[in-house]
């Protein structure tokens, strides 16, 4: 009885839980100080600019001696350049997702997977500077003769070309992973190949693939590198895509490494720009969890 | 004098490969028409492997090849005019675990006509298949509702509803009631039972009771060892389900069933 009741301590588990447990606290922690620091300078900001006029002004220029601090020029960038990269991405990389799931034989998909690893670890620098030296003055301008050098369609396209791999690879694990009885249930039934991947595979993959879709987004609106490289840096109201414009991510980088001096509004702006811009990655996964959820009661 | 009905399948020395490994050694054999046919045997003497070369299953294995014939009514399955879709149309099959789609009943017993094209009133096509596979009365309040929801004996008559769904001319099971309780395992065998004026069934089992309760014909196969040490499935015997479990021909069928192998 006693054996039962009283087991002999466990250090060995105490000590690995405890590792484990600071492992967690250390990135919760992160997350929590970079709130509050976004969150104090967000609000020391709104106390010299009226928030109406930060969320709906339409010019910003913090460094004029008359300095209007409108961030919908950002956000407009932000959005017409994540726009064009998702739809970059998506298609293609569902695509991909698609032929090596389903059509790839076990030879092509060992070579593929990797190369499109590679594709993924490319720096964005990188990435960056194809789409300013080469997307844009060899095949941009042959279509479009009065594209301006910096310009959102080449990082646009670049930026979906860089994300296509992730939204690759995730879709195959998703996909891989709808058990072969469901395919071969499907098959079984006098289905082709196509309708058993629209009809069985995607749907049954779906709350991964929405995943996918979900991360590409956000990855799209976080992107800073290739948007600083090949956009340009001047923040623009306009959805013309043959425009430069400036995004929220390459105002953060390029104010954050100028000489602003601290405590000035300028400085403060970063702040609250960076705010905006994690409130609506918040506000992507959020929906896309939803989704998720949603799409998991309807299916298996 | 009854005149012999023509079999549904003849194979003649069919061996089945998944790459350089021989998994099923020449199997000759002839499937009869509106009967239960019931494979028995040890595991891995290739039992699945054969049932899934009866509706060319094995061509979505990479690597698995038939060589012999098969010849379904006369056509030879693996021809090369012979178009795979068709043939798991008219054959169809039900597998050991429930495979149910995570969607609702309804849309479950409909994919097959849909994706077939059939002109059909859906409504009735349902309610037909669901009756006859003894599970009507029991989601008929609520066809919308996901088939996952349902149990396991429930899900394993809808995959048969959805498998009758298609019209089938043949349907394959391959130990249908292996993950199923005897209850629901009953209600299946009687299912089987009513099937089998309409249909030719071919069914997996490694349990003898059933083999002898439910099947016309059984065929034994079992596993030899060849010189170099790899195993081979083979075809050991075939016959009248009755002949076979009262007075088997071969020591080894005999052994298999009274329990003394395997
Ligand atoms: N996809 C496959 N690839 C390679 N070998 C296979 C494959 N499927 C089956 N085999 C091999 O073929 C042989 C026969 O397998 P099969 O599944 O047909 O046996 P079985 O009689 O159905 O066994 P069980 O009663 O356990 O289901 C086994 O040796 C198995 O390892
Ligand atoms: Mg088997």
């Amino acid at each position: 009885m006693s054996d039962l009741l009283r087991g002999r301590p466990r250090h060995a588990e105490r000590v690995i839980m405890g590792v484990l447990v600071a492992a967690a606290s250390v990135s919760i922690a992160t997350t929590i100080g970079i709130m509050a620091s976004l969150l104090v300078g967000t609000i020391a900001f709104l106390r010299e600019v009226p928030i109406v006029e930060f969320l709906l002004g339409t010019q910003w220029t913090p460094l004029f001696d008359d300095a209007q601090y409108g961030v919908l020029p950002l956000v407009s960038g932000t959005l017409v350049i994540t726009a064009i990269a998702v739809a970059v991405a998506i298609p293609l990389g569902l695509g991909s997702a698609i032929y090596l799931s389903e059509y790839a034989s076990g030879t092509v998909r060992g070579i593929l997977k990797p190369v499109l690893e590679v594709l993924a670890g490319i720096p964005t620098v990188v990435f960056g500077f194809f789409a300013l030296q080469f997307v844009t003055t060899t095949l941009l301008r042959a279509a479009f003769p009065g594209i301006e050098v910096f310009n959102a369609l080449s990082a646009g396209l670049v930026m979906g070309i860089m994300i296509m791999p992730m939204v690759a690879s995730l879709g195959e694990d998703a996909m891989s992973a709808v058990p072969s009885g469901l395919r071969d249930g499907s098959y079984a039934l006098g289905a082709s190949r196509r309708q058993t991947v629209i009809r069985v595979v995607i749907p049954a993959a779906m709350s991964g693939i929405v995943a996918a879709f979900v991360l590409a987004i956000s990855r799209a609106i976080g992107e800073t590198m290739i948007v600083t490289v090949a956009a340009g840096l001047r923040p623009r109201m306009t959805l013309n895509p043959l425009e430069g414009m400036q995004t929220m991510t390459s105002y953060i980088a390029a104010a954050g490494s100028g000489d602003l001096s601290t405590g000035s509004v300028a400085y403060q702006s970063i702040f609250a720009v960076g705010f905006l811009l994690f409130a609506m990655t918040l506000l992507m996964n959020v929906a896309g969890i939803r989704l998720v959820r949603r799409t998991r009661r309807a299916l298996p | 004098m009854v005149s012999m009905p023509e079999p549904v399948f003849l194979l003649d020395r069919l061996r089945v490969c998944y790459g350089d490994y021989q998994a099923l050694q020449d199997v000759s054999m002839a499937i009869d028409d509106r009967r239960i046919t019931a494979f028995i045997g040890p595991s891995g003497c290739g039992k699945s492997t054969l049932l899934r070369s009866f509706n060319r299953m094995n061509d979505l294995i990479p690597g698995a090849r038939v060589a012999g014939s098969l010849t379904y009514r006369g056509t030879d399955i693996y021809g090369a005019d012979v178009d795979p879709i068709e043939v798991r149309r008219r054959i169809g099959m039900v597998f050991q675990k429930p495979n149910v789609f995570g969607t609702s009943v309804y849309d479950n017993v409909t994919y097959g006509p849909r994706v077939n094209r059939m002109k059909v009133d859906l409504d009735d096509l349902v309610e037909e298949c669901l009756v006859r596979a003894a599970l009507w009365d029991e989601v008929k309040d609520n066809l919308r509702r996901n088939a996952l929801a349902l149990s396991g004996g429930q899900q394993q008559r809808l995959v048969i509803a959805r498998c009758i769904a298609v019209r089938p001319d043949v349907i394959l099971m391959d130990e249908p009631c292996a993950s199923l309780d005897p209850i629901a395992t009953t209600r299946i065998e009687d299912l089987m039972r009513t099937l089998a004026e309409d249909y030719t069934i071919v069914i997996v089992t490694h349990n003898m009771q059933q083999a002898a309760r439910v099947s016309d014909r059984t065929a034994f196969f079992t596993v030899e060892v060849d010189d170099a040490g790899v195993r081979h499935g083979r075809l050991i015997e075939y016959g009248a389900t009755r002949q076979m479990f009262s007075a088997p021909a071969d020591p080894r069928t005999e052994d298999y069933i009274s329990g003394r192998f395997g």
